[in-house]
């Protein structure tokens, strides 16, 4: 472990990548700030240029340092101009905005920045201590052990989509599932479902669904609604005082303590991830802060700033810990970097640690940088950061089409590509207005191949269905899953914190 | 009947036709030696037909409970003021770009892009778009060619 700690260490602290840190941050912020791209749009239009790269730990390097950028760029807009840019950071601004309000705007970054800063730093080190320890028990799996986790990590992410919404979750993955037998596979080398079209070949893009799914909708929503890309409610006037008290300190050191603790775990279970914890992470603390400070929340505390963003930075590290260690994405943006893993042909799951040590601990150390580059070089920069919102909407809406269109074609050079983009984006969107949720479709379609090729191992290994009561472990993973889909308590208490407002996906 | 249902109903269509494919037309081509393997490459396509089936008859027949409303994206009442001319003209461009890429060459369909864009959304400083148009597709071009190493072909295909 120390000798893989010491590789990534001299990785990750090349001239290179620290640079590349330090530009995915700035891009991740700056365009994590404007609104409708969500961490998922930008990761997926920067996969091109990852790929480009060609160095998977220099790649990987970037795209979390633009995912961090991208989170706490959210949580700018969402204090400065009550409009987060990401589904996680809308509980930042139910104290941050007021905060704003009152001219205390440069106050509520600070807090937002060093509350992210620490959540991603507490989870960064758990992640440290956990990977390497699921990592060496799933060593032990064998592809019906892994056929099977696959099946709970699905049917966790269907079953936390919420009340009402179980079935439409499956449905989308049973979607994405169908869609990625389309192509060419592993092990039958025979296309499938091409109906003929020779650009279907080699299936569909990855990157042109993840762009269709989140990133042209979103987009079309702001055409559809110009009201959703209005600066909020008011403008919160000139960012001046970034500094904070030692009173104010010490209030806000214990949640974020707590919440970055809770949060990691949070994001470490499938399909919960950062928007759940940030909200359950300010529910918490309200609920215990002494009556006083309860009056506070919702008019401008700090610690109701604090809260949401230590846990939903902490919950973004911890959502690494089943990619890396399991090669099993928890939530969409996750689904889009093991994406973009199989596509530099690095297999996430326990033996990326053994095989490629370097990889998976300068990962780990550049999230400890880019925390450190949010809160040293952002911070300052927030002021002036803080313009892109506002440029027109009229210029920027086709600069946003164009960049989806740009990334769909970077990767695969084929214009039918686009046309497909288009496509997708149309239905896309009608799926968004009949309320479905569309990340499960696309981790069923980039958990796909994965689940079928050790489904089929299995298969043959045991020469049927064997395998299911004859390996105690699958057995009862199986049943996990089954119980996951089935149990409606999780729906239960889902239903209240959507009654709060939590959006889909992070 | 709600909007959700319809497009089950498209998913169930869609569902049929995959499962028809698996059922009944894919296993014809299977060699001989292939068929004594436990799995045939349409096996995991009938499973996921059979559930896909299952799931959006579930969703049609409203098997689950919804949760009154949801916290929908979409303000029903406001329907009447979405621009939806506005995005299909702009889903248009798109259309458009695609099929010109190649023969337009980049320079000129991305101008075209981000200009009509713009003009499409009301804008008028025709000046100021002409110039935020063509800075942003001579920067984008030497950025994806010369930086990144992406050849994007700049001109028409005539004067290639």
């Amino acid at each position: 472990m120390l000798e893989g700690l010491l590789a990534g260490l001299s990785t990750a602290f090349s001239v290179t990548n620290i640079l590349i840190v330090i530009a995915g941050c700035l891009v991740g912020t700056f365009i994590g700030m404007l609104p409708g791209l969500g961490p998922m749009s930008i990761i997926a239009i920067m996969i091109p240029i990852a790929i480009t790269i060609g160095d998977p730990s220099t790649a990987l390097i970037l795209l979390a340092g633009v995912y961090y950028g991208a989170v706490f760029g959210g949580s700018t807009s969402s204090i400065l101009i009550n409009a987060p840019g990401v589904a996680s950071t809308v509980a930042t601004s139910f104290d941050g905005y007021p905060l704003a309000r009152k001219g205390q705007a440069g106050k509520a970054l600070t807090v937002a920045a060093i509350a992210s800063f620490a959540g991603g730093t507490i989870g960064a080190i758990l992640l440290m201590i956990f990977a390497p320890a699921l990592a060496s028990v799933a060593l032990l799996f064998h592809s019906a052990e892994y056929f099977a986790l696959m099946v709970v990590g699905l049917s966790a992410i269907a079953a936390f989509a919420g009340t009402g919404q179980v079935c439409k979750a499956l449905l989308m993955t049973f979607l994405g599932l169908i869609m990625a037998t389309v192509g060419e596979g592993v092990l039958f080398n025979a296309p499938r479902f091409t109906m003929g079209v020779m650009d279907l070949q080699s299936g569909f893009g990855f990157i042109t669904l993840a762009m269709a799914m989140f990133a042209l909708p979103e987009a079309i929503y702001l055409v559809l609604d110009p009201n959703r890309s209005k600066t909020g409610d008011g403008d919160s006037g000139e960012i001046t005082n970034l500094r904070i008290t030692r009173d104010e300190a010490k209030r806000i050191a214990p949640v974020i303590g707590r919440q970055s603790l809770q949060g990691f775990f949070i994001g470490v279970l499938p399909g919960a991830g950062a928007t759940i914890a940030s909200f359950l992470g300010y529910a918490v603390e309200r609920n215990i802060a002494s009556k006083e400070e309860q009056e506070q929340f919702g008019k401008g505390s700090v610690k109701g700033v604090a809260a949401p963003e230590s846990a939903n930075n902490a919950a973004a590290t911890g959502s690494f810990v089943p990619l890396l260690t399991l090669g099993i994405p928890g939530s969409g943006t996750t689904a889009i970097l093991l994406g973009a893993l199989i596509a530099l042909n690095v297999s996430p799951g326990p033996r990326l640690m053994i095989d490629e040590p370097e990889i998976f601990w300068a990962v780990i150390i550049s999230m400890y940088l880019g925390n450190l580059v949010l809160l040293v070089l952002n911070l300052p920069l927030i002021p002036y950061i803080a313009k892109v919102l506002s440029v027109p909407r009229n210029y920027l809406i086709p600069f946003i089409l164009f960049f989806t269109l740009m990334g769909a074609y970077i990767g695969q050079n084929n214009a039918t590509e686009l046309l497909l983009l288009v496509g997708f984006g149309v239905c896309a969107t009608l799926l968004r207005f009949a309320d479905y949720p569309l990340a499960p479709l696309l981790i069923g379609f980039i958990l796909g191949p994965l689940l079928e090729n050790n489904f089929s191992r299995a298969m043959q290994l045991y020469d049927g269905m064997a395998f299911v009561w004859e390996r105690p472990m699958t057995l009862a993973l199986l049943t996990l899953a089954l119980i996951l889909i089935v149990l409606p308590s999780y729906r239960r208490r889902r239903a209240r914190l959507r009654a709060a407002g939590v959006a889909d996906g992070d | 009947m709600a909007l959700d249902r319809w497009i089950a109903i498209v998913i169930l269509v869609v569902c049929i036709a995959y499962g028809y494919t698996a059922f009944f037309t894919m296993d014809e081509l299977l060699p001989p030696i292939m068929r004594r393997s436990p799995i045939w490459p349409s096996s995991f396509p009938k499973v996921l037909a059979v559930g896909g089936i299952v799931l959006s008859l579930a969703i049609i027949f409203g098997i689950e409970k919804a949760a009154g409303a949801g916290q929908n994206d979409i303000d029903v009442t406001r329907l009447g003021q979405y621009k939806f001319g506005q995005a299909l003209m702009l889903l248009g461009l798109m259309v458009a770009y695609a099929l010109l890429l190649r023969p337009l060459g980049f320079l000129a369909s991305t101008f075209a892009f981000l200009f009509l864009g713009s003009f499409l959304l009301g804008e008028r400083r025709l000046l100021l778009m002409a110039t935020v148009s063509a800075i942003a597709a001579g920067f984008i071009w030497y950025l994806v060619n010369e930086v990144l190493g992406i050849f994007l072909s700049p001109l028409p295909l005539f004067l290639n």
